[in-house]
């Protein structure tokens, strides 16, 4: 065991606060913390919980709107909070590196990566620009992007998302720092992809025998990539231990009910024989311009059933969703609702037909009208579709918000801005509610949530479509949501169906070549999962 | 590339068919201008006959759409007609006045362009610190007053007693470079004052819109120093806002500058204009309107191919 000489960074009663209109808010209250050379600390905690602020503070960063209010923050004998602009400049870049959560928004959209890259080197004096591009050249090596001669001389818009990942911590490694911190470095990522920038992470850190700040909310990450782990929860430390005895046995009760958090899954509903489905895709071609996104896509959707339609990004399922709802006129192929055919274009669908498919989105924060009360934006579809006014409105809109556990007093005259993401999500139900529908597509209702607050939103699914006879059209590209409520699984690849059936059969083997990377790359709460992955991938790969 | 071509293409075009569309409102419009160029040389003491005689000689008792189909053919031709005034080729006319705006042009642009660009890094850089208090006050002030109230006030500080510059500008043959830097240098900076304002915000604004973005505070976490983020992460993204801004003043330093060119009594296009206005001198009205719209086009088409350009998402394919 290292002795405390190790120590390179430590923070001791650290007090961060945030600005909200006119008063200044509580974001971290006190947390102690302490890395030692050459090692990785994951952090861990939902949204709120003050991680990216930690990671900044370590930088003697704080955002717009932030301020370090109170403790200690000492890197490497050096004071953070009394240094100056100019001593913390010299150490941002070369001796503390950031590795940020969206590489496509953080690389500077006007200039090559290889610039980017050699930045920080050159104007820290560390390197000549000549040296940087070689040294650019062999960290893209070892990170194994594709072309690592030529990589760096193109444009971030012009590489894909988990190469840019790898490109930025290249970056971040450019100066050889003593300290990285990794904000959320795979959370936008597909789980495949995922898996490569993880293992390329984690080499590389143990090549330069590199300590790291390891920001996630993802437990099964963490596990892969960090030698302790410390649980944040609103800004206070729950409990910090070594990673195998985290795993094996968390003190705190929060931090049980982080781990138990995958275990919900509903009873698959048997598979219904005969019966007509609610909707049917039939041979279904679409796409943009002269590109097909989707290829003779056919499943069916029978009623009280929920069906997953799981995929990476760019699979097609959410092209799926607009030629359902007519905002994509498919070339070949139909829908049926009910047996009968829908129009492919919804401007030529009746109101009726309309109100039979409603929608869910990803991002409540968008889809619901800033300007609007909660009042009118689950009013409007009952008022529009049902034709309900004044009191039995009223009475409806009360209803609604009671069936997803909102006290209709307390919420009615709210504004969106005033809910949490959780409760902008259940706004986002009641409104698909409110037209009864009898099929509703939930588009990755989930995935911006916490998983706490998404257990809850999926229970709340799962009620009401017993309660109201639904089908759900699932579409989510995490396996973890698959299994809590599915009963029947679609997936799909680049606009392809490559298999579907009963959840239970999915999870069984054998499955597809493509269903079994992707069920092989949803990491694991063991912290040997990757490592053996990667073992498993390479025998194969060689035998 | 070749997107980029077809582009530039496209918008040359659309430019001509623009400037066709101009000059067909242009004729109409000076048809609807009252008085009558004939009876304005002969005078009032003239008989109908003689006036009917003029018209005739002049091509005026022509129908509408056959002077215009006729007019446009010379138009095409580089022949913009004769002044009805004076006889004299409108081309002749306007090349010598158009040489005078441009210089003047120029020289404002030269001086305002990179002081505007500079005042609004700066203030971007110092964002609410009293520079950046202080630049957009007397930008705004500037930019409020009207220019010929800014014109006397200047001539009043720098032309009047014991005053540097000449209040004058009209300068006859061929001033010498040096000659003209000092004759034109208060309308210069009269039209500096004007335009200043408009472009130092929009470049403060462009840059500070975004600050908040994550490359940005990447920039900073890299270690990179305040001014470096600015000119060199957030500026080469807020080309694209600026430029069309300093292309619609550099616009109105060519079209809009008649008031400023009476007070100084500046030969420049924008005088002509209001002069052949005055004597109902059509030729050389729709010669000049005709020449401020190409301006207009042109500056506009460059805007949008050097915005385009500043992108790399567009001019570097995936």
């Amino acid at each position: 065991m290292p002795d405390t000489d190790d120590i390179l960074l430590s923070m001791k009663d650290l007090c961060i606060e945030g600005r909200t209109d006119e008063e200044w808010l509580d974001i971290v209250k006190g947390v102690d913390l302490e890395l030692r050379k050459g090692e990785v600390l994951g952090l861990i905690g939902e949204s709120g919980a003050g991680k990216s602020t930690i990671g900044l503070a370590a930088m003697g960063f704080a955002r717009d709107g932030c301020r370090i209010s109170g403790g200690e923050i000492t890197f490497d004998g050096i004071d953070m909070r009394k240094a100056g602009e100019a001593t913390k400049r010299r150490l941002r870049g070369r001796r503390i590196a950031y590795v940020a959560q969206s590489a496509a928004a953080s690389f500077n959209p006007a200039h090559k990566l290889i610039d980017q890259y050699s930045e920080g080197p050159v104007k820290h004096g560390v390197m000549s620009r000549d040296e940087a591009e070689s040294d650019a050249t062999d960290l893209y090596r070892r990170m194994q992007l594709p072309d690592p001669d030529s990589i760096g001389f193109r444009f971030p818009h012009q590489v894909s998302g988990g190469q840019l990942q790898r490109a930025m911590t290249a970056m971040a490694m450019a100066c050889r720092p003593d300290l990285i911190i990794f904000d959320e470095p795979t959370t936008a990522l597909d789980v495949t992809t995922q898996i490569e920038v993880l293992a390329a992470i984690r080499d590389i850190v143990e090549q330069f025998d590199t300590a790291a700040l390891y920001i996630t909310h993802d437990l099964a990450v963490v596990a892969q990539m960090a030698d302790r782990i410390k649980v944040l929860l609103k800004g206070e430390e729950v409990e910090e231990s070594d990673t195998r005895s985290m795993l094996a046995n968390p003190t705190q009760d929060y931090t049980k009910s982080l781990w138990a958090v995958r275990t919900h899954a509903r009873l698959e509903q048997p598979p219904v024989g005969e019966g007509r489905p609610v909707l049917s895709i039939r041979n279904v071609t679409a796409g943009y311009g002269s590109v097909d996104v989707l290829k003779d896509v056919s499943f069916d959707i029978h009623p009280r059933r929920t069906v997953a339609v799981v995929g990476e990004s760019g699979s097609g399922k959410s092209t799926t969703a607009r030629v359902i709802t007519g905002l994509l006129p498919p070339r070949r192929g139909e829908v049926l609702f009910n047996g009968e055919a829908l129009p492919p274009d919804f401007r030529r669908r009746s109101r009726d037909q309309l109100r039979q498919a409603q929608m869910i989105y990803q991002m409540a924060d968008t889809a619901l009208n800033p300007k609007l009360k909660i009042r009118e934006l689950v009013g409007r579809p009952a008022q529009m579709y049902l034709g309900l006014r004044g009191k039995a409105l009223e009475e409806r809109i009360r209803e609604l918000l009671s069936l997803i556990e909102m006290d209709p007093d307390d919420y009615i005259d709210r504004l969106p801005s005033e809910l949490s993401g959780g409760q902008k999500q259940r706004i986002g139900i009641a409104r698909a509610l409110a037209a009864e529908p009898q099929f509703i597509i939930c588009d990755e209702v989930t995935s911006a949530l916490d998983q706490l607050v998404a257990e809850g939103i999926l229970k709340l699914l799962d009620r009401l479509q017993g309660e109201f006879d639904l089908a759900f059209m699932f579409i989510t590209h995490d396996l973890a949501t698959v299994k809590a409520i599915a009963d029947e699984v679609v997936v799909m690849k680049d606009g392809v169906v490559v298999e579907k059936g009963p959840k239970s059969e999915m999870f069984q083997p054998p499955h597809d070549p493509y269903t079994e990377l992707l069920l092989s790359s949803v990491p694991e709460m063991d912290p040997d999962w990757l490592t053996g992955l990667l073992k498993a991938r390479a025998t194969a790969a060689d035998g | 590339m070749s997107h980029i071509v077809n582009m530039i293409l496209k918008r040359i075009a659309l430019g001509i068919l623009t400037l066709f569309v101009v000059s067909l409102i242009i004729f109409l419009a000076t048809e609807l201008l009252p008085g009558n160029f004939a009876q304005e040389i002969l005078g009032q003491s003239a008989t109908p006959e003689t006036v009917a005689a003029l018209r005739r000689q002049l091509g005026l008792d022509q129908p509408m759409h056959v002077r215009y189909a006729i007019w446009l053919t010379d138009v095409l031709r580089g022949d913009f007609g004769e002044s009805l005034a004076n006889g004299m080729a409108v081309s002749e006319l306007i090349g010598r006045r158009l040489g005078n705006t441009l210089y003047l042009a120029l020289y404002a642009a030269a001086i305002a362009v990179p002081l505007s660009l500079a005042l609004g890094i700066l203030a971007a850089l110092l964002r609410n610190s009293f520079f950046d208090r202080f630049a957009n006050a007397s930008a705004l002030t500037s930019i409020s007053f009207p220019e010929f109230f800014v014109a006397y006030i200047l001539i009043f500080l720098l032309a009047g007693a014991g005053g540097a510059f000449p209040s004058m500008a009209n300068f006859r043959g061929d001033p010498s470079f040096g000659e003209f830097l000092y004759r034109a240098f208060l309308p210069a900076l009269t039209l500096t004052l004007v335009v200043t304002a408009h472009m130092m915000r929009m470049t403060r604004a462009a840059i500070i819109n975004l600050l908040a973005s994550p490359y940005i505070e990447m920039a900073h976490l890299k270690g990179m120093n305040p001014m470096r983020v600015i000119v060199k992460h957030a500026l080469p993204n807020a080309l694209a806002p600026i430029i069309n801004v300093i292309a619609l003043n550099l616009a109105y330093l060519i079209t809009g500058v008649v008031v400023v060119e009476v007070v100084f009594v500046y030969p420049g296009l924008g005088q002509l204009m209001v002069d052949s206005v005055a004597a109902r001198d059509m030729p050389v009205v729709q010669g000049v309107a005709l020449v401020f719209a190409a301006a207009y086009v042109f500056l506009n088409l460059a805007a949008d191919v050097l915005a385009t350009l500043s992108n790399p998402r567009l001019v570097h394919g995936r």
